[in-house]
């Protein structure tokens, strides 16, 4: 998968969860871009990136994931890509 | 909504929840009612997850939440903002986590017991505190440790916490079954049945505060929506089953009775008594069975017949086994028992007829039937029938419409109606609320939905406050006939002021319908308002989805309109000087209660 594919599934991930399919996404999506992103959601979109890409994500995983970028690099990194 | 029916994906829930939320709150009819949350931990998708199971089962909540972790502060020490929310429900989400003087191993036998003490006293201070708001409280007891130091010995030793968790789930169970407006959510249980090692995800607790793993809160939301909407009467009230594939293995009709797979000679035929021996239990607290069935009838009958059978035929209500489309069947049947489709589950281990009845019959529950081994956790895990509380009248009701059915045999040998009723030798006994009664009355007005013209919702302890009010007239109805007892069916609560006296409530069963008890109940009222000087009674029809039935009612008793909005219509009756009874059908014994307090006092 390379990081458009990627960048793709994230976005249909965050689409579905917030409700919005205007939703664009690139590695630099932060909390601050999105409205309703707030602590609570962010629980959620890793559940659902656990989830999607049958991962378990520990304490260690998800200290310092703060933008869309740092969702794709936890996901390639669980992967052992 | 299928994606809310078990066994639902949590993950996907709690994706789209905002989808759904939009499509469930587009649903008519929705019932509002507002949920106080007190949470010893995080709640957030909690919340979210309850309002979808909720809306899902047609009440619209609107809820209060307590600051984080301060559930105890919030309720004993309320800054005056519950009170003001005023809570049609309070829902404690407490767990293990919220336990304060868990003992350790180091201490004395002695320690261990004044922990426990010190533990027990601050919940049941929050229980007490909790009663004041008048509406029933649902409060999580406790699931088990997650570790356990001492082992299975955790169980057993008086320093262990395993045993101190097993003795305050006691304590709080005791409590409930000593205290009206209680309901233990078996927290407890449910962590179990999914798995405590799967359940308790540590992660989730340190980094979000989370009592549970994320993909369970959906299951633990299900979990206390099934007792709310049990407590607003929302209940499922009757099972229709199919039998070939489903009550027993194969095909009657094609492989006879004897070939069939139930009983424990078989696998199979294990599988599908278990499920109906559930049906038999479900029965036993008054959910009526019935059977539709593409057969002949004398086939399915044979079947039933049959020593291998746990049900027999007098175990259902209405045989329905013919060739008819199902979703015709199953309306005729809602009809011949005066319910609505929406109080019924269908069990069909057929995916064409679910399909069928789903589309055709929105309301109804279709539980997806996969394979035997697990038709009965499909139906126990889905909270159709989610008991709060068993009442006497529960036992009895399969009973009593057994006999109405008798009623309907011999109504069809009666060309004039009132001859008909007057056939059936009714006698009505009515009379003021008594206390002994108001777990019934409480139980009826809050399940009736047809006959029931303001839909008004009543706590028990507000039903008492009534009982006991001067300001109230209260009645009552019984109702025997030849064949049988019908027990309390009808409950009606006016409010006086002055020379008026406004009917606030007034329900009665649906299996009473067009006996003439609505004209006793009338009667009487006109005497009991007669006896404390009201000339002007006031009745009040606020229409919903169900109550259709009643929206001629007042007119019929020859009440005039005196206003009227798509909302609300108010009508008033003048007492005249001779009153003369309106029922004719049935003998009517009204004890006031100047009466009752004579008898009590001699």
């Amino acid at each position: 998968m390379n990081d458009a594919e990627l960048l793709k599934k994230l976005e249909d991930i965050f689409r579905e969860n917030f409700d919005d399919d205007t939703i664009t996404l690139t590695p630099a999506t932060s909390p601050d871009d999105i409205e309703e992103w707030d602590s609570l959601e962010q629980i959620n979109l890793l559940t659902a990136l656990g989830a999607e890409f049958g991962i378990s994500l520990g304490l260690a995983d998800i200290r310092g994931v703060h933008t869309v970028g740092d969702m794709m690099a936890l996901v390639r990194g669980k992967a052992g890509q | 909504m299928q994606e809310l029916e078990y066994p639902f994906d949590g993950e996907a829930l709690l994706r789209k929840k905002r989808a759904l939320r939009r499509e469930l709150s587009a649903q008519p009819g929705l019932v509002g009612k507002k949920v106080a949350i007190l949470s010893g931990t995080t709640v957030g998708e909690v919340k979210n997850m309850l309002e979808l199971f909720l809306l899902a089962s047609g009440i619209r909540p609107v809820f209060w939440e307590s600051p984080y972790g301060l559930y105890y502060e919030s309720l004993v020490f309320d800054d005056g903002s519950l009170a003001a929310f005023s809570p049609d429900v309070i829902y404690m989400h407490t767990s293990v986590h919220n336990l304060q003087n868990m003992p350790s191993p180091a201490d004395s036998a002695e320690e261990a017991e004044q922990k426990f003490a010190a533990e027990a006293a601050h919940w049941q201070g929050l229980w007490q505190a909790a009663a004041r708001f008048e509406c029933p409280v649902v409060h999580n007891n406790f699931e088990l440790p997650d570790t356990r130091v001492l082992g299975s010995f955790d169980a057993v030793a008086a320093q262990g916490r395993v045993r101190f968790v097993n003795r305050m789930n006691a304590l709080m169970a005791q409590w409930a079954a000593q205290h009206a407006n209680f309901y233990v959510h078996d927290l407890c249980w449910l962590s179990a049945s999914e798995g405590l090692s799967r359940w308790c995800n540590p992660a989730a607790w340190y980094a979000y505060k989370y009592a549970c793993d994320v993909p369970y809160i959906p299951t633990l939301a299900h979990s206390v929506a099934c007792i709310i909407k049990a407590l607003f009467g929302k209940n499922k009230k009757a099972v229709a089953t199919d039998l070939d594939n489903t009550l027993w293995g194969g095909v009657v009709g094609d492989d006879g009775p004897e070939a069939l797979a139930m009983g424990s000679e078989s696998p199979d035929g294990m599988a599908h008594t278990a499920l109906q021996q559930y049906l038999k239990d479900l029965a036993g607290v008054g959910i009526l069975l019935n059977v539709c069935s593409k057969n002949e009838d004398s086939a399915a009958r044979a079947g039933l017949r049959q020593p291998s059978a746990t049900l027999h035929e007098d175990d259902f209500v209405c045989f329905c086994a013919n060739w008819q489309p199902k979703d015709a069947n199953l309306a005729a049947m809602a009809k011949q028992l005066n319910l609505l489709p929406d109080s019924f589950v269908f069990l069909d281990d057929n995916p064409a007829e679910r399909a069928l009845v789903r589309q055709s019959l929105p309301g109804m529950a279709v539980p997806e039937l996969t394979c035997p081994e697990t038709y009965v956790r499909t139906l126990d895990r889905a909270g159709y029938f989610e008991a709060v509380g068993l009442s006497a009248d529960d036992k009895n009701r399969v009973q009593m419409y057994k006999d109405n059915a008798a009623r309907q045999a011999q109504q069809a040998q009666f060309s004039d109606y009132g001859a008909y009723l007057r056939s059936l030798s009714m006698r009505a006994e009515i009379c003021p609320f008594r206390p002994g009664q108001l777990g019934r009355i409480t139980q009826l007005i809050n399940k009736t939905n047809q006959f029931n013209p303001t839909t008004r919702r009543y706590t028990e302890a507000e039903v008492a406050a009534c009982m006991q009010s001067d300001a109230c007239l209260t009645l009552a109805a019984r109702l025997e006939d030849k064949f049988g007892d019908n027990g309390l069916v009808s409950a009606l609560i006016a409010r006086v002021e002055g020379a008026q006296a406004h009917i606030d409530l007034w329900v009665m069963s649906c299996r009473v319908f067009k006996r003439e008890l609505e004209l006793a109940m009338f009667d009487t009222l006109v005497a009991a308002c007669r006896e404390c000087g009201v000339h002007t009674i006031l009745g009040t029809f606020l229409p919903t989805a169900k109550n259709a039935p009643v929206k001629g009612l007042y007119p019929s008793l020859g009440f005039e309109l005196v206003a009227e909005t798509p909302e609300q219509a108010d009508y008033r009756y003048s007492i005249p000087a001779s009153y003369a009874p309106q029922c004719r059908c049935i003998e009517v014994q009204y004890t006031p209660n100047d009466a009752q307090t004579q008898e009590a006092t001699q």
